[in-house]
């Protein structure tokens, strides 16, 4: 016969340190971030996708001198920023809830979370750089590839 | 059952059939090794009006004494015997045999996401401290009234729903979020907090809010309706967790 603990008998409370101190609106913010950036982004990303691939002579006037030419007015570039920044906000965001999900052993998720924050800093400081510092007529370039208004100045 | 006594002549006969339950059973550890759970097959006779449960007793008291579950009712009101049946979180004693297609073994499992004790027996206590947590009680400020606290029809409509929930634990061992680490407090946790966040007599809600919003709190609901489907109350689950969220997001902004 096996014998089992009287599932009566006093028990020592649980420890749950984490508990208490993880309170706090953070959570809040992250939740109503990803629905209003979820609709943001919708407006964003098919504007650019329209942009980009409909209007105009669409798909096939896509290259150098096309982007170089959309990142030459302050419009594109802050379209473009507020896409990037919050489509990886909105992105890494999402990963994160489903690394603390579904990784259960703690190396594991730290490891995750560690390679997304990396991936994540990455993508938003090149993406921002190459945003801000583009030179649409890059001396040198044989003009066919260049947008128009180079040849002008 | 009685119907048919009392007028056998009348009663259309109720068809018997053989039922295979395939149970997933384990042993606590004897100090002999670490147990491993197992599946065990039993075949009874059943009756066309027969429940899960009653096809349980069949096994525990004809075939094998050892089988261990719990239940207490008999009747759906306790919340003692949720369990896994075909996959789906339910109550043995509301779950009729006829409903499950009985050609096939009925697969019947303890409920997933907490400490198995023995067989279809889970240690609740986890369950029960995040039950604790969110102060299931009337919170109320100033003089006791001499007479009772009153409420409206509507008033009490509000959150008459969650008032139905009978602590079986259906719900939070059918959340997924709830599986990996066990932290988060659970649909049924929330679904309590809300029968008090939202009676006008309780004085408490704020306190819960702050208890909810938490890191493992309301947020970690992700909408996948397992909840809502598993509660054998009928209770709308996901629907009083986004109420719950609702209330925070105003309360905040
Ligand atoms: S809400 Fe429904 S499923 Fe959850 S514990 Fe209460 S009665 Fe059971
Ligand atoms: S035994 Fe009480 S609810 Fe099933």
């Amino acid at each position: 016969m096996t014998t089992i603990a009287d599932p009566k008998a006093p028990r020592p409370p649980k420890p749950r340190p984490a508990r208490l101190t993880t309170r706090g609106n953070t959570e809040l913010y992250g939740w109503v971030f990803m629905r209003a950036s979820g609709v943001i982004l919708v407006v964003l990303i098919f504007g650019h996708l329209f942009v980009n691939l409909v209007a105009g002579e669409g798909i096939s006037a896509i290259d150098f001198g096309f982007v170089a030419g959309k990142w030459a007015s302050p419009f594109w570039q802050i379209w473009d920023l507020l896409m990037l920044w919050l489509a990886m906000i909105h992105g890494t965001n999402g990963v994160r809830t489903i690394i603390n999900d579904y990784a259960e052993r703690d190396g594991v998720r730290l490891a995750l979370k560690a390679s997304l924050y990396l991936a994540f800093v990455v993508v938003v400081v090149l993406g921002t750089l190459v945003i801000f510092t583009f030179d649409p007529c890059p001396a040198g370039s044989p003009a066919d590839l260049l947008p128009s208004f180079c040849t002008t100045a | 059952m009685t119907a048919t006594l009392d007028a056998p002549s009348a009663a259309p006969v109720i068809p018997s059939f053989d039922v295979t339950l395939k149970i997933r059973r384990f042993l606590p550890d004897d100090g002999a090794g670490a147990p491993e759970p197992y599946w065990d097959e039993f075949t009874v006779r059943a009756h066309g009006t027969d429940r899960v449960l009653d096809a349980l007793h069949k096994v525990k008291w004809e075939e094998d004494g050892s089988l261990t579950f719990r239940r207490s009712c008999a009747h759906g009101v306790c919340g003692s015997d949720a369990m896994r049946i075909n996959g789906r979180n339910r109550l043995a004693c509301k779950t009729l045999l006829k409903d499950l297609d009985p050609s096939k073994p009925i697969i019947i499992e303890p409920i997933k996401g907490l400490p198995v004790i023995k067989d279809l027996v889970v240690d609740m206590e986890p369950f029960f401290a995040s039950y604790r947590e969110i102060m299931p009680f009337l919170i109320t400020t100033g003089n006791e009234p001499t007479k009772e606290r009153l409420q409206s029809a509507e008033q009490r409509e509000r959150f008459d729903d969650t008032t139905k929930c009978i602590l079986c634990a259906a719900c939070t061992s059918s959340c997924p979020v709830f599986w990996t680490d066990g932290q988060y407090f659970g649909p049924a946790a929330i679904v309590n907090a809300h029968r008090f966040i939202f009676d006008s007599r309780d004085e408490g809600g704020a306190q819960r809010l702050e208890i909810l919003n938490d890191k493992e709190g309301v947020w970690r609901c992700r909408t996948t309706f397992n909840c809502t489907e598993a509660c054998p109350r009928g209770i709308e689950v996901t629907k009083a967790i986004q109420e719950v969220k609702r209330a925070m997001i105003t309360r905040a902004f």
